[in-house]
């Protein structure tokens, strides 16, 4: 009898196995383990960015107050659309399905609009002559930084836009649970969280004014 | 620690989206003000971790969760970006090995 209490006691120890411990479902902890990795890609990346950016004293300082506006407008948009997938996400839970799905596609279109803000970004970059490998100011690892790490970053964004159009329409159509709202928001606002360091860095690092 | 309390109410997810939007306006005004850059590179970081601590907290729900996840993820992430960023004090030792 006493061994048979110590054994069920075992069992139900977080771990043990004979219970969760986090007290979540997997999908979610596995998002939660696939940013963590994905965020120390971005550690290097910016990690080296602040390097060459440090250790360069002719480092290009090209962005006009035009494009520190244009960067802070769509900072704007990735905020905004963060706290629409919050919405979505509470939405979701209280099984509010039509609510839930208009504050997704509300997400969706802050991420377009902050794609099409950044496509234009680079396009006037371009015309400039800024390429990986080379620009008119001198520092060809501007152009290779820039691009890598603004690249990267908005293909996150691509793929969060159309994760969510997918969540959107598997939610509305009830084959996805709300869980699923929850662990594509927590993809969506780590997108949100690595601009909140490429902005600062890369932005207004290189503002034309910064001495 | 269990996961006790109740998910934030909306009026608390306005608030941070308030506070996010005031410390990125704080960024920009900052750039314009003539810092040396290796000032300007600490004072946005720490606005930037800010930032994130933030979106973690609320946004992501992380404060809501079991603190055993927190306990999981955020030290291992802390260490490695710190091993990654030993390498950074070496960028000062270059630009002094620079020509002027």
């Amino acid at each position: 009898m006493a061994q048979s209490q110590t054994e069920d006691l075992t069992l139900s120890s977080a771990w043990s196995g004979g219970a969760s411990p986090y007290a979540m479902v997997s999908k979610k902890l596995g998002m939660w383990l696939f940013i963590v990795s994905d965020s120390l890609t971005f550690s290097a990346l910016l990690v080296a960015y602040s390097y060459v950016r440090v250790a360069n004293q002719d480092w290009p300082k090209p962005f006009e107050w035009a494009s520190i506006l244009g960067a802070s407008i769509m900072t704007f948009c990735l905020l905004s659309s963060s706290l629409t997938m919050v919405m979505a996400v509470a939405a979701a839970q209280r099984l509010e399905r039509k609510k839930a799905v208009v504050w997704l596609l509300a997400t969706v279109l802050g991420g377009l609009l902050f794609i099409l803000l950044h496509a234009r970004e680079w396009i006037g970059l371009i015309h400039e002559g800024v390429t990986p490998f080379a620009n008119p100011w001198g520092v060809p690892l501007f152009g290779a930084a820039f691009f890598t790490l603004t690249g990267l970053h908005m293909t996150h964004v691509t793929v969060g836009v159309l994760y969510l159009v997918v969540i959107a329409w598997g939610f509305g159509s009830a084959r996805f649970k709300p869980e699923d709202v929850e662990v594509s928001g927590l993809y969506w606002h780590f997108v949100d969280l690595v601009w909140m360091f490429i902005f600062p860095m890369v932005y207004l690092l290189s503002a034309k004014t910064v001495a | 620690m269990q996961k006790a309390e109740a998910h934030p109410v909306k009026q608390i997810y306005l608030w941070i989206w308030v506070w996010l939007l005031t410390l990125t306006v704080v960024e920009v005004f900052l750039a314009y003000r003539h810092l040396a850059v290796m000032t300007m590179l600490v004072i946005l970081m720490g606005l930037s971790v800010i930032k994130a601590a933030l979106i973690m907290s609320y946004f992501m729900h992380l404060r809501y969760e079991r603190f055993s996840l927190a306990l999981t993820l955020i030290p291992m992430l802390i260490i490695c970006i710190a091993l990654l960023a030993s390498f950074f004090p070496d960028s000062l030792r270059l630009l002094e090995l620079r020509p002027r």
